[in-house]
């Protein structure tokens, strides 16, 4: 072989799809996919849910079966279609967003499965698992205690044992599924790092999100799909998060910004000194009627934890919370619901919803009393009207009221939970990290809904780690780090690059 | 080197030891009888059939399942081997052989059920329990065995010495519910099978992505607690020298709880074969020494109960402890 032809051997692409499209039913999930990642690459697949990011894992992962027509080419050999054990010897390892392992097993276990896979009766002896399990992490230059149970260990060594398992098993392109949605800034950090080190090995990294997140930063060219089409392949650099939403949703999406002086209202809600050990210290703000008032900072930064003190979750130290101007004693969230104060929690799905109840009841719970006939029983078409009328004013998606939440998107799901809280009337709402989960356009049609709530009038405190969240729909925002209000921005007046600079400085 | 605590003793094992300990120390002092030899011989072939049952129960509950239905398979293998016996004169190895595959064959079907109905497998088992013995009944006529073969009935003693308390018999209750012990270790610590056990019942979406054949892990578990109630129930016939359709009606949460408080769990994926033997010779011992010291059988049922809720309250904070040191972002 001539050097030439080495080189261009080399040059070739790792992975490639050739017209790979796939039905079902009558729907169209992928269509016509021509898309390639090299040796070594570190490639994102972004597109909104429903886009066809995950059908087209599972073709390449062997799960599902192309239709006819196209073909796929890896390492040099072309295949009409995968199995999942072709897949594998293939070096085709998936990551998935829950990562799949075995909390009750160790580290170790964990790692070196495939080898006990395919052990004839008896388990292979400790010391051939030990040697594959201490490979694959000393090829990521990663140290975990091998006997430590992965139920032990945080997110983020969980994360660092799946993507080991994947190189036991020989992986040369790892696919990704958004695997920075449970992560801190640090992690994400440590993430990336390991990153660099399977780039270095050879090991092909595909990320696949339906966020514009912190990876494109190690990412050479990033693949967007919609509506199960290419939109197109574009190199990392040339991309910002404005024009990423934008190939995503295929609109061009507009921010506008709030900033409306409101310093004339009357306050709605006011905090002074408010402390809680450990958790904030000396917290000042004012939030005026029809205000949105952003409230930004990292994990951790006491946001959440000054939100449930609002919501008279927990009791302060010391400091006072004001309500039209008169001293609120919140002694639980019962005397602040009753005082016009709703919350709507940043874990929805875990504390927000019931999934399996339909959607009327999920609606009606907060407001039962008010449903309530003789001896105690509850007016179903009262239930149902309410229901209804917040279904059509939200714009919820949903065939019917009586439909379970779990037949619902993530968008609507939180629709539903601002329904249940804006049927007691609030005079003020906490939204804690309200878009998490939510993909670009359902995001939109959210802020619409807070936007309209302030215009009549409804004081809201809009919690984030998002910068452009709190940015394009706040009329001013502060910046909460390590217990404290370090910070006040006002949109327009400040630049967003400003506020993102302040929060992660 | 992995640490020999960690492989061999988890904590709910440590804290059996433990408890045995004290039990012993407490009630050798209060009866003098309780410590000898032959008092504990007997003591372990009284709980013989309870741990066999209990060792099959153990891996389908690892396996991340629950079964009821296993005392009315041993009664029913039990009952076919006897009248084979009986009526046409089957020898010991044939009346086995077919009472074991009925026991394979009524776990496997509960295997299935589960399987493909997708149902917990507490409803499946509750349902198959009822019908198998609505069958046993109906076929039957609730007609006792009595007349069981001399190879059946007759006390098999493998070892026979004499002590200061008495003759101590090691019979064949107590081999067998050995070989049993040292079989379930085996296969579900150092086979592949076991550990795929281990691994579906840790996260069962998980064994299946990765390739695990998960009807077939289901198959054994159950098919192994089938063939394993076989077994009891033919130990439990040459006990008591009959063979009767109802014969252990109602032990299943006596065998369960044994199962549980050996550090087996209802979610799956935890515990093992020593935890759960631990487990039948502390109770086994409570039982015992209660009995020798006079207190009212009654009182050991409440024992038996606090004795689970402690060990389940205190895995459960140590879980929570755990969360709370990771705590974990929630999406």
């Amino acid at each position: 072989m001539t050097v030439d032809s080495l080189a261009s051997a080399d040059a070739k692409p790792f992975l490639a799809l050739s017209g790979i499209g796939k039905k079902f039913g009558g729907t169209v999930a992928l269509d016509g996919i021509h898309w390639s990642v090299d040796r070594g690459e570190v490639h994102c697949l972004v597109g909104e849910n429903g886009s066809g990011k995950s059908t087209l894992i599972k073709i390449l992962a062997g799960v599902y079966a192309p239709d006819s027509g196209g073909s796929i080419s890896i390492d040099g050999s072309r295949y009409a279609s995968l199995t999942p054990s072709q897949a594998k010897s293939l070096g085709v390892q998936v990551i998935f967003q829950d990562l799949s392992l075995f909390p009750n097993l160790t580290v170790l276990e964990n790692i070196a499965i495939d080898h006990q896979l395919h052990a004839p009766f008896l388990a292979p002896p400790a010391r051939v698992m030990r040697e594959a399990a201490g490979a694959a992490l000393g090829r990521l230059d990663a140290r975990l205690r091998l006997e430590a149970l992965v139920r032990d260990l945080p997110v983020a060594q969980r994360q660092i044992v799946a993507i080991c398992r994947g190189l036991a098993a020989n992986a040369r392109i790892l696919f990704m599924d958004e695997p920075t949605a449970s992560l801190t800034r640090r992690e994400v950090e440590l993430l990336l790092r390991t990153v660099r080190r399977l780039k270095a090995l050879g090991v092909a990294v595909v990320f696949v999100s339906h966020r514009l997140e912190e990876i494109v930063e190690v990412a050479e060219r990033v693949t967007v799909l919609r509506d199960g089409r290419k939109v197109g392949t574009f190199p990392a650099a040339q991309l910002n998060n404005h024009r990423l939403a934008e190939l995503m949703t295929g609109a061009r999406i507009t921010h506008q910004i709030m900033a409306r002086s409101l310093r004339d209202r009357r306050p709605a809600l006011e905090v002074r000194g408010a402390t809680r050990a450990g958790e904030f210290e000396d917290t000042s703000l004012v939030l005026h009627q029809g205000e949105i008032l952003g409230l930004i900072g990292l994990l951790g930064a006491g946001r959440t934890e000054l939100a449930l003190a609002l919501f008279g979750m927990t009791a302060l130290d010391s400091g006072e919370i004001l309500l039209d101007g008169a001293r609120l004693d919140l002694r639980s969230n019962q005397d602040a619901v009753k005082a016009g104060i709703a919350y709507v929690s940043e874990d929805r799905l875990g504390l927000g919803l019931n999934l399996k109840q339909p959607i009327s009841d999920n609606i009606a719970i907060t407001v039962l009393d008010r449903l309530v006939y003789a001896f105690g029983l509850v007016a179903r078409r009262a239930r149902s009207r309410l229901a209804s009328s917040w279904v059509a004013q939200l714009g919820i998606g949903a065939p019917n009221v009586e439909a379970p939440v779990q037949t619902l998107s993530g968008g609507n799901q939180q629709r539903v939970v601002l329904a249940k809280w804006l049927a007691t009337d609030p005079k003020v709402l906490i939204l804690d990290s309200p878009t998490v989960g939510v993909d670009i356009r359902n995001k939109q049609g959210i802020y619409g809904v807070v936007r309209r709530l302030a215009k009549e009038g409804v004081a809201i405190l809009l919690i984030s780690d998002e910068v452009p969240e709190v940015y394009f729909n706040s009329d001013r925002v502060l910046h909460m780090r390590n217990g404290r209000i370090v910070g006040e921005f006002v949109p327009g007046i400040a630049s967003e690059h400003a506020l993102s600079e302040a929060l992660y400085a | 080197m992995p640490r020999l605590r960690e492989v061999v003793f988890g904590r709910t094992e440590t804290a059996l030891i433990a408890a045995i300990l004290v039990t012993a120390v407490i009630l050798s002092l209060s009866s003098p009888y309780f410590l000898t030899i032959s008092n504990l011989v007997n003591l372990v072939e009284a709980y013989s059939v309870t741990t066999i049952l209990a060792a099959g129960v153990f891996v389908v509950l690892v396996s991340g399942g629950i079964d009821i239905s296993f005392t009315a398979t041993a009664s029913a293998t039990q009952y076919l081997g006897a009248y084979l016996a009986t009526h046409f004169g089957f020898s010991a190895a044939s009346a086995l052989g077919a009472a074991a595959a009925l026991g394979v064959a009524l776990g496997s079907v509960n295997a299935l059920l589960t399987h493909y109905l997708r149902v917990a497998s507490i409803i499946v088992t509750i349902a198959t329990s009822s019908i198998y013995y609505a069958l046993l009944i109906y076929f039957t006529d609730a007609q006792e065995i009595y007349n069981l073969p001399d190879w059946w009935s007759n006390r098999i003693t493998f070892l026979r010495f004499s002590s200061a308390s008495g003759v101590v018999r090691i019979t064949l209750p107590i081999v067998v519910m050995l070989v049993v012990v040292a079989l379930t270790e085996y296969l579900m610590r150092w086979t592949r099978i076991g550990r795929q056990i281990y691994a579906f019942g840790g996260n069962p979406e998980a064994a299946s992505r990765i390739g695990i054949g998960v009807l077939r892990v289901q198959l054994l578990a159950y098919g192994y607690l089938g063939l394993l109630a076989a077994v009891a129930g033919f130990i439990q016939a040459s006990r008591v020298h009959q063979a009767v359709p109802t014969a252990m009606a109602g032990q299943e949460l006596n065998v369960l709880a044994v199962a549980i408080l050996g550090g087996a769990t209802l979610v799956g994926g935890v515990g093992s074969m020593g935890g759960v033997a631990l487990a039948v010779v502390f109770l086994a011992m409570l039982q015992n020494g209660l009995n020798l010291v006079g207190v009212s059988p009654y009182f050991f049922g409440i024992l038996t109960g606090l004795a689970i809720l402690v060990s389940i309250t205190m895995t459960g904070f140590a879980e929570r402890h755990a969360r709370k040191r990771y705590a974990v972002r929630s999406v």
